[in-house]
């Protein structure tokens, strides 16, 4: 990491500390912000939100470690998961894994070589009426068909 | 997602409601007479576990403390269970008119909600909305005109872990800290959020206040059983015709809701998500209802064509997956039950291994620490039960209900 991206960093932590504040139960608030701008928390953040918190460095890891939406390591820029659970399972999750692996060329669990995108299986999306369902960074896609998911992940830039 | 308020039919909460009118109706009576009301109610919990609400509220009114927390649990993660995601998107009035409710019976003077992180696409409408109440003066200082009754609510996201369902844990990722379960006692009646008196409520049950409060706690008694009053909402997904939420009395039974929303060659259905019971055919005229077939509200439906173990590994992963490791029986007790279900799948097991896993999964029902690892093996030792035929004796048997 250069020094120039080290301070841009800083400042931008310490600007969600001001706003947030510096309290142990900001420390998710914060987190959440970075990853959803980075869509990984590197380890300079780690050391310094624990230093502006006032925690050991690896209470930071340990609390990215638990939560499934939280990474250390680097991502593709987009986060493709498909729910697994057994309602969207049984109305068509299979084929349109298979699809979306066969056209973006990468398995779940994987980012492609590009890093445009990094495809997961997700637990339960809540969307079990209108399964099979898929979230796209924040975004939630339902009644999908292998054909129409594949298009959505085209579209996106 | 469109919203079909308009549509919906039922006789508690999808009833017309203008916001704030609860609001208002609660400040101009005495706090212990709300109380009194929800007793009379006799409301219960709406996440699945049943608490009565009243106790719950009494204790924490009773604690002195200069601060006091509501928690609206929307940590919705029970694979089916989607009932909360409608209640926020079409009814948010009735779920906030519930925690203002709360905040002003107990004396709180913050209400938190922790949304999951998967319905952040919620997030901006919700907060659209908490602004309209701010204007409204539902929220905010000196609330619907009562001298000194001070509140706001904050909306938190939630990372992706199931277990932060579960209040002690949730209130550990509030407060910044790893979703572990904390011991109880002490509860977070007495020692919650920030070790404040804390209520921590499901959506629905909040919900279920303001309309009690609205129309009083006899009315609302008139639907359901004797222990389980009111209504229930269901969320059903699975094999049938129109999946959906539906609002239906407590007390309905099995084969009712099926013909509802048109089922048809139904083998098993699973009440209560992953961390429920899977009924077969013979059980099918048990009623939904605390004392019978109690439920959070999930109601997955499975047809002929179904291949009962592999629901089963879909559980059993889901548990391995999400339990929290904090303790013992639920971290080693779900591997072991997923290393059965594979040997079952993969033709390789003896009959004693499985039913010393099946002792496994009682003793992780009494020895884990929170209700993950207790209600984990409810899956696995109710569908190997009810369908052992089909799974274990390969359709010999006949008796899958």
């Amino acid at each position: 990491m250069l020094v120039v991206e080290k301070n841009a960093l800083t400042e931008e932590i310490e600007g969600l500390v001001e706003k947030l504040g510096n309290d142990r139960s900001a420390l998710l608030k914060i987190l959440h912000e970075i990853q959803k701008k980075h869509r990984h928390i590197p380890d300079f953040a780690q050391q310094e939100i624990a230093r502006l918190l006032d925690i050991h460095p690896v209470e930071v890891y340990s609390v990215i470690s638990f939560y499934a939406f939280l990474n250390t390591e680097p991502k593709g820029r987009n986060l493709v998961r498909v729910c697994q659970t057994i309602t969207c399972d049984m109305l068509g999750k299979k084929a349109l894994c298979d699809a979306i692996t066969r056209e973006i060329g990468c398995n779940f669990g994987e980012s492609t070589k590009d890093h445009k995108f990094h495809l997961e299986y997700a637990n339960c999306l809540g969307l079990c009426d209108e399964g099979p369902a898929m979230a796209v960074n924040e975004k939630v896609y339902t009644k999908l068909t292998p054909e129409k998911a594949v298009a959505i992940l085209n579209d996106i830039k | 997602m469109e919203n079909k308020r308009e549509e919906r039919k039922g006789a508690v909460l999808f009833t017309p409601y203008n916001r704030g009118q609860s609001i208002k109706k609660a400040v101009s009576m005495k706090r212990d007479d709300i109380l009194f009301e929800i007793k009379e109610s006799k409301l219960r919990g709406r996440g699945g576990a049943g608490f009565p609400t009243s106790t719950k509220w009494m204790l924490t009114a009773a604690a002195t403390s200069p601060e006091k927390y509501i928690v609206c649990n929307a940590d919705e993660g029970e694979p089916g269970t989607f009932k909360d995601r409608v209640l926020l998107f079409e009814y948010p009035d009735l779920v906030f008119d519930g925690m203002v409710i709360a905040g002003y019976v107990i004396g709180a003077g913050k209400g938190i909600v922790y949304l999951r992180g998967e319905y952040e696409y919620l997030l901006p409408s919700l907060e659209d909305y908490l602004e309209e109440m701010r204007k409204d003066n539902l929220l905010g200082e000196n609330i619907a005109g009562k001298d000194g009754f001070n509140y706001d609510i904050e909306i938190r996201l939630g990372n992706g872990a199931y277990v932060c369902g579960e209040e002690t844990a949730l209130i550990e990722s509030l407060e910044g800290h790893r979703g572990e379960a904390r011991n109880r006692p002490p509860f977070p009646v007495t020692t919650g959020f920030m070790g404040k008196p804390t209520v921590v409520n499901n959506v629905e049950t909040l919900a279920c206040v303001t309309k009690i409060v609205e129309n009083g706690g006899a009315w609302f008694k008139e639907n359901g059983t004797s222990k389980s009053t009111g209504s229930k909402l269901m969320s059903i997904s699975g094999d049938c015709e129109k999946p959906g939420v539906y609002e239906m009395p407590w007390g309905t039974t099995i084969n009712e809701l099926l013909d509802m929303v048109g089922a048809k060659n139904v083998k098993a259905v699973q009440v209560g998500g992953a961390s429920g019971v899977c009924l077969n055919k013979s059980q099918f005229d048990r009623q939904l209802a605390y004392e019978d077939a109690g439920t959070g509200g999930s109601i997955m439906i499975f047809n002929e064509s179904r291949d009962m173990l592999h629901v089963l590994k879909n559980f059993m992963e889901f548990f391995e997956e999400e339990s929290c490791g904090q303790c013992t029986p639920c971290r080693i007790g779900n591997t072991k039950l997923l290393e059965g279900v594979n040997m079952i799948e993969n033709g390789d097991f003896t009959f004693s291994y499985i039913n010393k896993l099946k002792d496994l999964g009682q003793t992780m029902q009494v020895a884990s620490k929170c209700g993950l690892g207790q209600s984990s093996p409810n899956s696995f030792i109710s569908i190997l039960e009810n369908f052992k035929d089909e799974i274990l004796n390969k359709g010999n048997g006949g008796t899958n209900g």
